[in-house]
């Protein structure tokens, strides 16, 4: 079944003069791995510790099962924290930190015992269980916070950006797992990260957030190839912004022309005309092309090089900036600086955003 | 623990209605032993005294007029400046600035060189340097008085080995009494110039040197400008105390190294007690204090600024 | 070439150790003298445990064990009751956020640090005068819970301050109330600091000549008041028996002291 566990409903959040979130709606299905995602200061965190309870919310509701947590403190929420640097109480073995949230629960110390192993044994930490949070690595104090939030089943996982204290290799191989214990356990993991890369990797779906704003709700494949808005575009991997005039708009497929003339249709969030829009290029979707098939014509400025990948960077006749991302194949025949190049736009490269 | 707001808390919410209760204990402590009788000091040194200690509630600034102005024997001559107790204060300033001095310059090489030994060792000497200061400070005031006495331990040496002929006769003198102070208070400039100096990057050494600063130079132009506030800190927390040292003096100074604490002890045990006089003495005692303490303040929160 | 090690100045060893001779010669030299045969305290007896066993039996002895039994009663209820105001203190300072006051509460804490100690001690005097209260012991007791409390809150407030209130918000989110927020997460982190707390009062009290002297009931006697009367009347060997106990006493609170900071650092 696919519930939803948690509802945010035109949530507001407000410090002093500063508004940190501005009526956000949202709902958490059960089973759901959801990222909140965004730069940091978008309110991502503060949603988050607004779920938890840490954070009063200034009005808006936050239903669990559909009903309101807002009055509860953190104590009576049936909801978990992995903190960013993990919050392990330093006076206290592994074990007993596990089973410290059992027994705030009135869990037996045999009951609690048992229980905390097997979240342990989930992370794969079975052998610690006397160590102090200091004698371990930290990725292995990962796995603690992890065990000890999941240990008393909550109905919904919060992660803090767990991933941002560990190194690059340990990031890759943990998340992974993140997202394997979450299909394990079946509870709903709300994530929030700064790193793009981790949300679409791991994500059921994200919420991109800036401002105090949600921008886009959608799939990893949704954000990415249907970014909403232009925040969207530009901060979900890399991509060209190039301004056009709008000839007009039907059916989610809009008609612009091309700096050069040629008219190009394109999918569109956009529902009634304007005159002028943001153009989204996505440059993987971009290749080289004769002269006469061109939809853009430019000069080869530079090429970088990246290994799988080659990058080359153009200027539009207007001076405009632009970047190609290209197969590096052996067949690849990369321009000369400062000649005259054909682009030809693929299916799906571009969408029309407003300006 | 008090109900929970509700909508949530985050943990520092816990305690935030109850600042007050918490806070209540120290309040009332500090407020009642100190801070009301500071103020009942302050309106004692306006009373007029009474014979044989205690005070007669009625206004009077003769306290103040004794402590500055000489009006004769019999008070009734054109007042003239006394200089008995302003004396008595100018040499107090005196001997607390020179033991400060006397800190500072044996201070601060003493923190250089623990700050600058390796970790394990640092703990090491920062101990050696610091128990001293957890004797009794009577005890410790005793020692060195029965240390240099002219009969002491510390003359017989020096006579037995030929270095002197006769004692040095330290004892009851004003360097008795820096000593005295500087044996008291090391420990205070000793710490907090050896956390400045642990602190001080030395990439800014090497930058000096880079830059053909010489040691000498690169002390005096750049390591001592960037340790200053632990140097300023240091000399605040040996001269105050020892400003208004009452064992140090009296144990080890005669009647012409006679201090402030000293003067002030006096009024209030001997049998030529003045109360309001006492008082006042300690009123202006404290005012100088505050003085350095506010400039000290200030000159921080200038350096914050900056 | 030799290399340019810029953290060696030519001398500050020696003056490092000139610094040691001086904070410990007077201590050894009376250490030494109090284990003299000899009456007089200037010449040589011989090794004596006699001054040792006049202070336990000599004529003088039940005046300075009373004033010790005072010191150590006054220390440990004074460093106590310190230790509990500065520790609820340094919850609201470090735990309440910013509330109307904070800045006057923290000068209000220090203030006794602040206060040179001989007007302290006149102010205290004037203060237990006026009200007509003269309860011996009452009198040193209130004086040194005052003067105590800055020196408890130091080390406690520094500890507050490396323990992020993260532990107590995880904490309260695996369902700990408040209160067991504070007794199984915050007080346990904060005992090395409290520890500290206690032994800095402790010795601090136990330390006080000047306030003592000025508030103390007529007949009570602390061991430093006691001690100051004798020396008054000179220095006899018996004293430096006395001085040479409570050295010994100091040393071992200060490496009992140090112990217990180290451990607390060990564990987290």
């Amino acid at each position: 079944m696919t519930g939803t566990v948690i509802n945010i409903d035109r949530v507001v959040k407000r410090f002093g003069t500063f508004t940190a979130l501005h009526e956000v709606s949202l709902d958490i299905a059960e089973n759901e791995f959801f990222t909140l995602l965004g730069p940091s200061g978008c309110g991502k965190t503060t949603l988050l510790r607004c779920i938890a309870g840490f954070e009063p919310v200034s009005g808006g509701q936050i239903r669990l099962h559909g009903e309101d947590i807002a009055p509860l403190p953190p104590f009576k929420r049936p909801v978990n924290t992995v903190f960013q640097h993990y919050a392990l109480f330093p006076h206290m073995t592994v074990l007993e930190n596990v089973m410290f949230g059992l027994q705030r629960l009135g869990w037996s110390v045999v009951d609690a015992e048992g229980r905390a192993k097997q979240a342990l044994e989930l992370v794969h930490l079975s052998q610690f269980l006397k160590r102090r949070p200091g004698q371990l690595s930290g990725g292995q104090q990962q796995r603690v916070a992890l065990a000890r939030a999941l240990a008393p089943e909550p109905k919904v996982l919060l992660l803090d950006e767990p991933l941002s204290a560990l190194d690059l290799k340990l990031r890759q191989a943990v998340r992974m797992e993140l997202k394997q214990i979450q299909r394990e356990t079946g509870i709903a993991f709300v994530f929030v990260t700064h790193d793009q890369e981790e949300a679409l990797t791991m994500s059921d779906r994200i919420a991109v957030m800036s401002d105090g704003h949600v921008q886009q709700i959608g799939a990893p494949r949704e954000i990415y190839e249907a970014p909403a808005n232009r925040f969207v575009a530009d901060f979900i991997g890399e991509t060209n912004l190039i301004e056009v005039p709008v000839l007009g708009i039907s059916d989610g497929m809009a008609e612009v022309s091309l700096p050069g003339g040629r008219a190009l249709r394109c999918p569109t969030p956009l529902s009634r005309a304007v005159g002028q829009g943001v153009l989204s290029l996505r440059p993987e979707r971009i290749d080289l092309c004769p002269a006469s098939e061109a939809d853009l014509t430019v000069i080869a400025t530079d090429q970088v090089y990246l290994g799988t990948d080659i990058q080359l960077k153009a200027q539009l006749a207007g001076g405009q900036e632009m970047t190609v991302r290209l197969q590096n194949a052996e067949a690849t025949r990369l321009p000369e600086r400062g000649t005259e190049v054909g682009l030809k736009l693929e299916a799906g490269a571009a969408r029309l955003l407003s300006a | 623990m008090a109900a929970m707001a509700p909508g949530g808390a985050s943990s520092s919410e816990i305690y935030k209605g109850n600042a007050s209760r918490l806070l209540l204990p120290t309040w009332v402590v500090i407020g009642v032993f100190l801070l009301v009788p500071v103020a009942l000091m302050a309106t004692y040194s306006f009373l007029t005294k009474e014979f044989r200690g205690g005070v007669i509630w009625e206004f009077s600034l003769a306290a103040y007029d004794q402590f500055f102005l000489d009006r004769g024997l019999f008070g009734d001559e054109p007042p003239r400046i006394e200089w008995t107790f302003i004396t008595i204060f100018w040499r107090s300033i005196w001997q607390a600035g020179l033991a400060t001095l006397l800190c500072l310059l044996i201070g601060f090489p003493t923190a250089w060189f623990i700050a600058t030994r390796e970790a394990r060792m640092r703990t090491v000497w920062l101990l050696i340097v610091t128990v001293p200061y957890w004797v009794n400070l009577l005890i410790r005031t005793v020692s060195m008085k029965f240390l240099i006495r002219d009969e002491g331990p510390l003359n017989a040496m020096l006579l037995w080995s030929g270095l002197i002929d006769q004692p040095l006769g330290l004892i009851n003198t004003n360097l008795a009494v820096q000593l005295g102070l500087f044996y008291s208070y090391l420990p205070f400039m000793v710490l907090p110039i050896y956390a400045a100096v642990e602190r001080y990057d030395f990439a800014l050494s090497e930058a000096a040197a880079d830059l053909y600063a010489g040691r000498w130079t690169t002390l005096r132009l750049v390591i001592l400008p960037v340790v200053k506030p632990g140097l300023i800190a240091g000399c605040i927390l040996v001269f105050v105390p020892s400003l208004g040292a009452f064992l140090a003096p009296d144990l080890l100074g005669g009647a012409k190294s006679f201090m402030i604490g000293s003067l002030i002890e006096e009024q209030f045990k001997g049998a030529a007690g003045n109360w309001p006089f006492g008082a006042a003495a300690a009123m202006i005692l404290m005012s100088i204090v505050m003085v350095v303490l506010l400039v000290y303040a200030r000159s921080q929160t200038r350096e914050a600024k900056a | 070439m030799k290399q340019l090690d810029l953290r060696r100045f030519p001398g500050f060893f020696a003056i490092t150790l000139l610094c040691v001779v001086v904070l410990y010669a007077p201590l050894l030299v009376v250490s030494v003298y109090s284990f003299n045969a000899s009456t007089s305290i200037t010449n040589w007896g011989g090794v004596s445990l006699e001054w040792y066993v006049d202070v336990f039996t000599g004529p003088e002895s039940p005046k300075f064990q009373r004033a010790a039994m005072n010191s150590l009663i006054i220390a440990v209820l004074a460093g106590l009751c310190a230790t509990l105001i500065a520790t609820s203190a340094a919850v609201a300072m470090h735990r309440a956020g910013r509330f109307k006051g904070k800045t006057a509460t923290f000068a209000l804490i220090n203030l006794p640090l602040m206060v040179p100690e001989v007007v302290t001690a006149v102010a205290s005097l004037i203060f237990f005068t006026a009200i007509g209260f003269s309860g011996g012991v009452g009198t040193i007791l209130l004086a040194h819970i005052t003067f105590c409390i800055p020196f408890a809150y130091l080390p406690i407030a520094a500890r507050m301050q490396s323990v992020p209130d993260s532990y107590e918000q995880a904490a309260m989110d695996l369902y700990a109330t408040p209160w067991e927020a504070f007794r199984l997460i915050l007080l346990p982190l904060m005992m090395p600091g409290i520890f500290s707390g206690f032994l800095l009062a402790f010795i601090i009290s136990l330390d006080d000549f000047l306030i003592t002297n000025f508030v103390k009931g007529a007949g009570v006697e602390t061991l430093p008041t006691a001690i100051f009367g004798a020396v008054k009347q000179g220095i006899k060997p018996n004293i430096m028996a006395i001085s040479t106990l409570m050295l010994g006493v100091s040393v071992v609170f200060v490496t009992l002291s140090w112990l217990i900071g180290r451990s607390g650092q060990a564990k987290t």
